[in-house]
């Protein structure tokens, strides 16, 4: 890191001195007015000598910062507390004296602002870059130590021995790591796949009855109630699943004989569907919302009960905005880290009981990443490589999810 | 007379029908409310104890073995029961005042974490014989239950009975301030471009497209990109507030960004027109008219974006922000944690008090959302605008 203090105090000094810069600018430019009539008004001109005086410099720390985290050549420091000196004393020299009557300040303020706009809706763009460069490199990395293939099809994730390697004493009578992710996604998916059967009939029932049966003041009441249970952050849901649900269910199924690990996959399952009812729910509404009034109107004019008219008029028009409201509610699911990481177990066991523990992504993403590990071994950059497939199947998911609902808006309008 | 029969018995079976189906649209509701009543029951059914402390009532003995074993400085009958936290001040507290020496001091003192379990009637280790004598300090009025302000006022410890969410509370300050020191002012420019500014082309639909796509990217890969880019390239201190930050920072973004373009939408374009009808440039029309009539838009969105990112725990954890902090940090560069990732460290503890520290830290977290969500609730209702 660049000496942080002398970056925290140029930044805090600028701003007295853009202060200073403005009401010497806008006094300038307000002795003007006295004689000739001004281009613009005289705060423009504050403006103007704020922007020339803060602009470079700010500027040249930018470039120096990026030039010293990329390694590329280090600055000393005293020579950018120089050139940072000159730099502002000399923006704001030239600022004044550009001063005139006839001097455009407004245009070139407004133009200069709608620049900086530009700038930082670019910084959504940049997120994305770091996001995809930053997995990909790294995930590439992990793949060719890995080999994509084994990483795709192996049967097998034991990746514990691998910083032995790391270090140096790899054959110590160890296993060998393996990285092969099958029982990773596997379990992803069937705890995935029970979050989903709790919410999809939950919150496809609640939306259908809130918009075809409720009344106004119990929509008003519920809706926001429901809405409570996605605003609970996700480590709170972790704890109730690993201290509450999971004991409840191993006692459960403990009753009728059989015997369920404390890690399983059903409790983090369930509390994950808890979770999403809202989702299913709230988009559900939307998208039943959406369907005409006229379609609804001419079935219970055919004498078509009102749940007759749900089934089979409401919900054929609104399946692909409900299609779309469940892929985003599973890219969710897939996503969610908290609840997991505290519930489900860590080994990566290839089951389909659900009383039994199983593995997801995000819990190995979480797992290779807090230990303390060197980064470069194969354990640490896993978590790349399984980032990388976690973000390519929600981005697709969200993408369908996307395009679905844009072609059923489009129908109905 | 058949074909009517028929019919009645149809029409019978259409409506059983009907209310089965309004059965199952109103149990799903009910259902969901349960699961929520439930929830908050079971935590607070859990946590409401640690917000009380169990003390002891002992002479407090200073004296040349008590610098040696502490805990000689006590009643021997309560020697046991005593907190580690407390003897081991008390070596210190007589190099710091030597004139205590040969003194003796009668003191209410914090009970060790199994003691006080063992007090609010909690399951504990404590053997027959111990619980007995516990059992004879109460009845003695040696043994109170107090207000736990070391709770609110200390930060974690590995000894249960003092653990404390203070520091985790102001490492959560330190975060949630960098969120949105960093986020508001992006998100709001980028908005007010992307809606008042950028003409309709392949870049502009790009950044839109990008931006809903962040907002559904998982939080932990937000979590990935923090740890490779702020803290391996350039260079962030790991667990600092400002990595935890600036990761929450880029995820809060497309929440601010959405919620203020809608709140821009929102406002007609006979407001614009008015502007302009007056001389006002484009910028000039946005600053002095848009944005003031978009703030309560904006704020809301800002309060529910900052909810979120104090909920937060994956991506924090990446970043390293789980550490075990018993001092308050002391700037945004110092290795913290937060509220929630407290949560999560005392939730794998393995004493069983800090299952009622954990549930209690929720209760915290969850009161400060709820106050935070009606905050954003009640703004929306009082300065929302209906166009």
């Amino acid at each position: 890191m660049l000496d942080s203090t002398l970056v925290y105090g140029f930044l805090a000094g600028l701003l007295p001195l853009s202060w200073i810069a403005y009401r010497i600018g806008r006094g300038k430019a307000a002795g003007f007015e006295k004689t000739a009539a001004l281009h613009s008004r005289p705060e423009m001109h504050g403006w103007y000598v704020v922007a020339t005086t803060a602009l470079p410099s700010m500027l040249a720390l930018l470039i120096s910062l990026l030039l010293h985290a990329s390694k590329i050549r280090e600055v000393p420091s005293t020579v950018l507390i120089a050139a940072l000196f000159v730099l502002t004393a000399g923006g704001f020299y030239l600022g004044v004296r550009a001063l005139s009557p006839t001097l455009r300040a407004r245009n070139r303020v407004e133009t200069l602002a709608e620049w900086l706009l530009i700038a930082a809706s670019f910084v959504s763009i940049l997120t994305t870059v770091g996001i995809v460069l930053s997995i990909v490199f790294e995930a590439v990395h992990f793949f060719q130590l890995v080999g994509f293939w084994n990483f795709l099809t192996g049967t097998s994730w034991n990746p514990d021995t691998a910083f032995l390697e790391g270090a140096g004493r790899s054959g110590e009578e160890s296993a060998k790591p393996e990285f092969g992710s099958v029982p990773v996604f596997a379990g992803t998916f069937l705890i995935t796949f029970i979050a989903l059967a709790v919410a999809v009939p939950i919150g496809l029932f609640s939306a259908i009855y809130l918009s075809e049966y409720a009344s106004y003041s119990f929509r008003q009441i519920v809706k926001p109630v429901l809405e409570i249970l996605a605003g609970i952050p996700t480590v709170v849901y972790g704890f109730f699943a690993a201290i509450t649900v999971s004991p409840l269910i191993v006692e459960i199924v403990g009753f009728f004989g059989a015997e369920a690990s404390y890690t399983n996959a059903l409790s983090p399952g369930i509390v994950m569907g808890i979770m999403i009812i809202p989702l299913v729910s709230s988009l559900s509404d939307d998208v039943i919302n959406s369907v005409p009034q006229s379609l609804r109107e001419g079935s219970l004019a055919l004498g078509m009960t009102v749940s007759e008219t749900a089934k089979k008029v409401i919900l054929p028009a609104a399946l692909p905005g409900i299609v779309a409201a469940v892929l985003l509610a599973m890219s969710r699911a897939i996503g969610e880290t908290m609840i997991v990481v505290m519930a489900a177990g860590l080994d990566a066991n290839l089951t389909l009981n659900p009383l039994e523990g199983v593995t997801t992504v995000t819990v190995r993403i979480v797992d290779s990443l807090t230990g303390d590990q060197e980064f470069d071994s194969p354990a640490t950059l896993s978590a790349y490589g399984l980032g990388f497939v976690l973000l390519v199947v929600t981005l697709v998911l969200n993408v369908v999810s996307s395009v679905v609902v844009r072609r059923f808006r489009e129908r109905y309008e | 007379m058949e074909s009517s029969v028929i019919n009645e018995r149809r029409k019978q079976k259409r409506l059983a029908r009907e209310r089965r189906f309004r059965f199952y649209g109103i149990s799903a509701i009910v259902l969901a409310i349960s699961f929520l009543v439930f929830f908050f029951t079971d935590i607070i059914r859990k946590g409401y104890k640690a917000f009380a402390v169990t003390e002891i009532r002992s002479e407090i003995v200073y004296s040349g073995d008590a610098m040696e074993i502490p805990q000689l400085a006590f009643q021997e009958d309560v020697r046991e029961f005593v907190s580690y936290s407390v003897a081991r001040m008390i070596p210190s507290d007589l190099e710091r005042d030597p004139s205590l020496m040969g003194k003796s001091v009668v003191k209410w003192v914090t009970a060790s974490d199994e003691v006080d379990q063992y007090a609010k009637g909690s399951v504990t280790r404590l053997d027959q014989d111990e619980q007995r004598m516990i059992d004879d300090l109460k009845r003695q009025g040696r043994l109170r239950l107090s207000f736990n302000t070391q709770f609110f006022a200390g930060g974690d410890s590995k000894l249960a009975e003092v653990a404390g969410i203070f520091s985790a509370v102001v490492g959560s300050l330190y975060v949630i301030a960098l969120t949105v020191l960093f986020s508001v002012p992006i998100g709001v420019m980028s908005a007010l471009y992307l809606q008042e500014f950028a003409p309709d082309n392949f870049l502009t639909r790009l950044i839109e497209v990008n931006i809903s796509n962040l907002a559904a990217i998982p939080s932990i890969i937000f979590g990935l990109l923090g740890l490779s880019i702020f803290i391996n390239f350039f260079g962030v201190p790991r667990s600092s507030a400002l990595a935890g930050g600036l990761t929450l920072a880029l995820m809060t973004l497309p929440v601010i960004i959405i919620s203020t373009r809608a709140s821009l939408g929102a406002v007609p374009d006979s407001i614009r027109h008015g502007a302009y009808a007056v001389g006002t440039s484009k910028l000039q029309m946005v600053l002095h008219h848009l944005l003031p009539l978009s703030m309560p838009g904006i704020t809301t969105g800002t309060i529910i974006g900052v909810a979120r990112a104090l909920g937060e725990t994956a991506p924090l954890l990446i970043v390293g922000m789980m550490a075990y902090i018993p001092d308050v940090p002391s700037g945004i560069t110092e290795a913290a944690t937060v509220l929630p990732a407290q949560i999560y460290t005392w939730s794998s503890a393995s004493q069983r008090a800090f299952v009622e520290k954990t549930a209690a830290g929720i209760m915290v977290l969850l009161v400060v959302m709820l106050l935070l969500n009606a905050t954003a609730i009640w703004l929306r209702r009082k300065y929302e605008i209906k166009w």
